[in-house]
């Protein structure tokens, strides 16, 4: 069976998932927009915070400008696309590998550790709650209210003009949206969220790496996938639902599977667990979701 | 009032493709004119269409719609003056978003958007009275996504969704094509009679001359990127398909007349 400590652990991955799951639901689902930006702006959030916390800032601040960071990675990829009409994947890409460098830049060095630095998480250490416990209530707030607000935004005109971007850009124009702009608003969106996962991340982790956003796209899809697959996305308020389950029971899975001594799985086989996992799910029948087709089949 | 003076335009220009889809394009439509286009297959009826809503570019000309030059404007600019009913009964709604969320799109066509609910409760009113003039139901089916509808179902919303805020041009190209005869004539009634209720100025593309005849006060016939023919009020009146046909040759006899003459 698995440690309570394993077991929080997990819930707590599990939550910051659950944002990055947010942000790739707006760019793959809502806006039908591949985008691998994330692999940079999920360590991009975290250089931020990091450099901004040795500095003394305030913990939510330097989150904040964590969040405003991954718009802006987002917003650049978006423009590449929007503007200059570069391919969106490949748009993402040339902006995730420009991040690697900028990541570094940040930090100086390829990792910062927070070990003495107050974090978002620090006054919530005097609640009396286990030590382990705490990330948890954070983290199950933060993504409470980025779920009520991301339902309110997706419910209001301006949302509702994004969604219909994603699934009809044509008749979008010809009710007036300007479908460029839409599609650059919800990719800085979804990265800011991701922005947002790093930062915290990098807060409960007590540490920044400029690697440590190696995958972050595959583990946010197979949430997503796994998600859909145990919550019918219907509505809304299900999809973004999708996304927090799916994320906390792929992080409970694997954390299952690393602890299941007989598998003989290590923490670094978890990218390879994450990608097989991630193509079944594409590939078997059944569980075929629109994201699933997406992947699969030729775009007309 | 809506005007194209002299428009052209160029598919792939310096390709072996080379296609001049509008060729010196006019037509003037008044306030509260419906009009039906004609015209053979790659006639240009359809760029024509989409040059006027601004989904391609014009390489020359000049639109103008109620004084104002829209002639490089991009389609969501436009969308405050222009309305639109495609082919396509997909295409002019979102399947995968409710019958309300649709229509709360369309209300708000060419307006700024917000962050408040789209849709709004003193919509719901008006989009059941509206659905409910359709007689198919609707109204009690707001919370539906619109792919569960049928095609004749999507396309009467669609015109309704054009409808349900001013516009200074209605454009409708072939959007009855994809319906089956019956459903098609009902759309086709629906259309008169929206038009006609809320005096709209309207611009229908039909393959059928005796559509084109029958609907309207205005039947135009593109050929080769031009107008070849305009006819109206008293010429218009008691014509027949055999008539037009026989326009049309004669329209095109003048031309190929013109032609050698320039040649000659
Ligand atoms: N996007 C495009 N790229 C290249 N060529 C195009 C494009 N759209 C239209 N054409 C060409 O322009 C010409 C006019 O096409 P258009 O679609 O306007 O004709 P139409 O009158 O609507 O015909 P139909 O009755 O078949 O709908 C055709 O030769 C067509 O092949
Ligand atoms: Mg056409």
């Amino acid at each position: 069976m698995l440690s309570e400590i394993a077991f929080y652990g997990a819930l707590e991955t599990g939550l910051i998932y659950g944002l990055v799951a947010f942000g790739i639901y707006i760019s793959f689902r809502v806006l039908d927009f591949p985008d691998l930006t994330v692999d940079g702006s999920f360590p991009l959030g975290a250089a931020v915070a990091a450099v901004l916390l040795l500095e003394g800032w305030n913990p939510w601040l330097a989150t904040g400008c964590a969040v405003l960071a991954g718009m802006a990675a987002g917003a650049v990829t978006a423009i590449l696309n929007v503007k200059l009409n570069i391919l969106n994947l490949l748009a993402s890409i040339l902006t995730m590998i420009a991040l690697y460098s900028v990541n570094l830049r940040i930090m100086g060095r390829p990792n910062i550790a927070l070990l003495t630095e107050e974090t978002v998480l620090t006054p919530w250490y005097d609640l009396g709650l286990d030590y382990h416990q705490v990330p948890v209530l954070l983290f199950v707030i933060v993504v409470f209210v980025s779920l009520i607000l991301l339902w309110r935004f997706m419910k209001s005109e301006t949302g509702l003009a994004m969604r219909a971007t994603g699934a009809n850009a044509r008749m979008a124009r010809a009710q007036g949206i300007a479908t460029g702009g839409m599609i650059i608003l919800g990719v800085a969106l979804s990265n800011g969220l991701v922005g947002l996962a790093g930062a915290l991340f990098a807060q409960s982790q007590g540490a920044a790496d400029v690697t440590m956003g190696v995958g972050v796209i595959v583990i946010g899809l197979a949430s997503l996938i796994g998600g859909e697959a145990v919550i019918t996305p219907s509505t809304v308020i299900r999809a973004l639902l999708a996304c927090v389950i799916g994320a906390i029971i792929y992080r409970l899975a694997i954390a299952f599977a690393l602890n299941a001594d007989i598998l003989g799985l290590q923490a670094q086989d978890l990218n390879l667990i994450t990608a097989v996992l991630v193509t079944l799910a594409i590939v078997l029948p059944g569980v075929r979701t629109n994201i699933a087709n997406r992947f699969t089949r030729k775009k007309a | 009032m809506i005007s194209a003076t002299d428009l052209r335009l160029t598919f792939g220009k310096g390709t072996p493709l080379e296609n001049p889809a509008l060729r010196g394009m006019s037509l003037t439509v008044n306030q509260g004119e419906f009009v039906t286009v004609i015209g053979s297959n790659g006639a240009g009826k359809s760029t024509f269409l989409n040059a006027l809503a601004g989904e391609v570019m014009v390489d020359s000309g000049q639109i103008i719609v109620d004084n104002q030059d829209v002639t490089r404007l991009p389609t969501y600019k436009r969308a405050a003056r222009v309305a639109r009913v495609f082919q396509d009964p997909l295409a002019g709604t979102c399947e995968n978003l409710s019958i309300e969320e649709n229509l709360a799109l369309a209300i708000k066509r060419g307006q700024r958007r917000g962050l408040s609910a789209a849709v709004k409760r003193q919509y719901l009113g008006q989009f059941r009275e509206s659905l409910s003039s359709l007689k198919l139901g609707l109204e009690s089916r707001l919370g539906d996504k619109m792919g569960l509808l049928s095609g004749g179902q999507r396309q009467a919303v669609s015109l309704l969704m054009a409808s349900l805020t001013p516009s200074s041009i209605l454009l409708l190209d072939e959007h009855t094509a994809a319906l089956d005869p019956k459903t098609a004539a009902f759309v086709l009634d629906l259309t008169e009679q929206i038009i006609e209720e809320q005096k709209l100025t309207a611009l229908m593309v039909t393959h059928s001359m005796k559509q084109a005849l029958e609907v309207g006060s205005r039947t135009v016939m593109l050929h080769q990127g031009q107008v070849v023919f305009d006819i109206a009020g008293k010429d218009r009146e008691g014509l027949e398909v055999k008539d037009l046909l026989g326009l049309f040759e004669k329209q095109r006899g003048l031309q190929v007349d013109d032609d050698s003459l320039l040649l000659g």
